[in-house]
């Protein structure tokens, strides 16, 4: 008999909405008001500012 | 029908450079915005790529804090160009992502497969043991029955660890002597064993 090979469909495949957590947002925006470019001398330092 | 397109006409008027420009000179929300404006493209097309949600969702934070960094650096040079530019930040983070997967292989465990039902440890567990050590047993009560001068070969081969040679120096026979009576004495285990159906198996 002729072997059947088949794929599990992925239901995700046709929705077109997807979006990013909201608490993956949230951390995007915390990330970006924390994170401060200090220049120094033609020298840039990160600092996370909590 | 007015209403929304005024609303679209507003959108259209802020553009992303202008949000990127207000971002760069401070102006958090403007992050919030190109974020919200964009956010569904880019989720989208790493979901499309990567198949699974909390991959595309860390493959997305990361592209954001490249994307932050970078503006807050004052290296962002490609005015109007934001969109397509995100775009290849998170392209270049999904090949990253296939190329570590590459090195480290990962299996995708579902309800029907899991792998570790097939892969262990080696070690035995509670059950395999248990069986090991009554097949142990039952092979022990089939040697004792065993005639004495097989029963003595087999257990200073096998249990002992004897050569062959040692075997004949300390039974006093000659070491061909000693190979058949160890081949009789595994013939016989097999003939009881069938005569009485015993099934020893691990």
């Amino acid at each position: 008999m002729q072997k059947m090979y088949s794929e599990t469909p992925r239901p995700e495949h046709v929705e077109k909405n997807l979006v990013p957590k909201g608490e993956t947002i949230k951390f995007l925006l915390d990330y970006s008001k924390a994170l401060s470019v200090i220049d120094y001398n033609k020298l840039k330092f990160e600092a996370l500012l909590n | 029908m007015f209403n929304l397109e005024s609303i679209d006409m507003k959108k259209s008027i802020v553009t992303d450079a202008s949000l990127v420009s207000a971002y760069m000179q401070g102006n958090e929300s403007a992050l919030g915005d190109l974020i919200t404006r964009h956010k569904q493209r880019i989720y989208s097309f790493i979901y499309s790529k990567v198949f699974d949600r909390d991959v595309a969702e860390d493959i997305f934070q990361d592209t954001f804090i490249k994307v932050i960094r970078t503006l807050k650096r004052g290296k962002y040079n490609e005015e109007g160009k934001f969109l397509p530019w995100v775009m290849r930040i998170a392209h270049n983070l999904v090949i990253d992502h296939f190329r570590k997967n590459n090195r480290m292989p990962k299996f995708e465990n579902n309800d029907d497969f899991n792998i570790f039902s097939v892969l262990s440890d080696g070690a035995l567990n509670a059950e395999k043991q248990l069986i090991k050590g009554q097949v142990e047993n039952d092979v022990r009560r089939l040697i004792q029955e065993l005639p004495v001068d097989q029963k003595e070969v087999l257990v200073m081969r096998m249990y002992k660890d004897m050569s062959f040679k040692e075997i004949s120096e300390q039974t006093g026979v000659s070491i061909n002597t000693a190979l058949g009576r160890m081949r009789y004495a595994l013939i016989n285990l097999r003939k009881v064993i069938d005569k009485h159906n015993i099934v020893l198996t691990n």
